[in-house]
């Protein structure tokens, strides 16, 4: 799901930057508030497991791949901003020094992994779960939902990116400038891949993570009553 | 920074032996080909994705291999290992340096 250079018009790509930017700005100050000192080595764990699961590349029948991100798992755990942050310097340390996902895309890249994902995944989440108990069957499964969710929602905003570029940005001679298939051929295929095995296992991965901090820190999860780190960094702040 | 949370950081541990698990999918992932898997697949590169394409050629560590141990299964295992670590070394460098602005 890593957009490359090129594939993106410059328009498209700053115009995703511009979006980027004053999320980031939120970001940074909701996790300035709210973030405490001690939650910082979640934070660093957080950013470096989504770094890593998203290594993990999953064979898609006919050639193709697809990987999990990990970024619902962090939204849940420290609210949806400071997820933002921590998938971002992932996504930008990719970009960089592993040559995975463009520069130039890096606004998009983050837009679709590090803020439509976590957000999406964490309302999930919080719908599903109500006022469960946070080991809980219900909210568990509400983690795997939102992983599912999550994960192919930002498969779903990056196929849109992909697509329209082939609708708008066409060279004097009609061919593409940029990405090369129809936007009805990039949902397809962007979804298919995600609905099919990307999206499940992200869900499975979500859940695991839930259950396994859970079982060690059962702190972190806080209960039902009292949501602990859940609502510290939500939208709605305190 | 790693006192607390002994367990999650295993975790981690663990993530990164397991990560070579990534190597065995070699398709490339849908509107991440190269040019030349471009120029197989769709018989012409677009002008604006050429120009583009190669706009940050700087990464030192393209597709988490290590310069040298792209050969056999067992070294790109080890050069993916290592770009593992080295990853999320860089993250948790970056995160600790932007917690340290931020929080004071």
């Amino acid at each position: 799901m890593h957009i490359p250079d090129g594939y993106l018009s410059p328009q498209t790509a700053i115009t995703m930057m511009a979006v980027m930017v004053p999320v980031w700005g939120v970001a940074v100050k909701k996790v300035r508030e709210k973030l405490k000192k001690k939650d910082v080595p979640l934070l660093a764990i957080g950013a470096a497991f989504s770094f890593t699961i998203m290594m993990f590349n999953l064979p898609i029948p006919g050639g193709s791949s697809a990987h999990a991100v990990g970024a619902v798992l962090l939204a849940i755990l420290l609210g949806p901003w400071a997820a933002a942050i921590g998938v971002s310097v992932a996504l930008i340390i990719q970009a960089l020094i592993f040559g995975d996902g463009g520069i130039l895309a890096v606004g998009a890249n983050c837009f679709n992994m590090a803020f439509v994902m976590p957000f999406i995944g964490y309302g999930v989440y919080k719908l599903v779960r109500g006022s469960s108990d946070p080991m809980s069957g219900r909210a568990i499964f509400a983690s795997i939902l939102a992983g599912y969710v999550g994960l192919n929602m930002a498969a779903f905003f990056t196929a849109v990116e992909f697509g329209s570029q082939y609708q708008l940005f066409k060279a004097a001679d009609g061919t593409p400038l940029y990405f090369m298939y129809s936007l009805k051929t990039a949902i397809a295929a962007m979804m298919s891949e995600h609905m099919i095995l990307a999206g499940p296992v992200e869900g499975i991965v979500t859940g695991l993570g839930m259950w396994f901090v859970g079982r060690n820190y059962p702190e972190l999860l806080g209960s039902a009553k009292m949501p602990s780190m859940l609502d510290d960094l939500s939208l709605e702040g305190k | 920074m790693f006192k607390q949370y002994k367990k999650l950081w295993l975790g981690l541990i663990v993530l990164i032996i397991l990560s070579p698990l990534g190597l065995i999918a070699t398709g490339t992932a849908f509107g991440e080909w190269s040019t030349e898997e471009l120029m197989k697949e769709v018989g012409f590169i677009p002008q604006g994705l050429e120009r583009l394409a190669d706009f940050w050629s700087h990464a030192p560590m393209p597709d988490y291999a290590v310069p040298g141990m792209e050969g056999s299964f067992i070294s790109s295992a080890g050069g993916y290992i290592i770009s593992a670590l080295v990853g999320i070394a860089l993250v948790v460098a970056v995160i600790a340096l932007f917690s340290k602005i931020v929080k004071e």
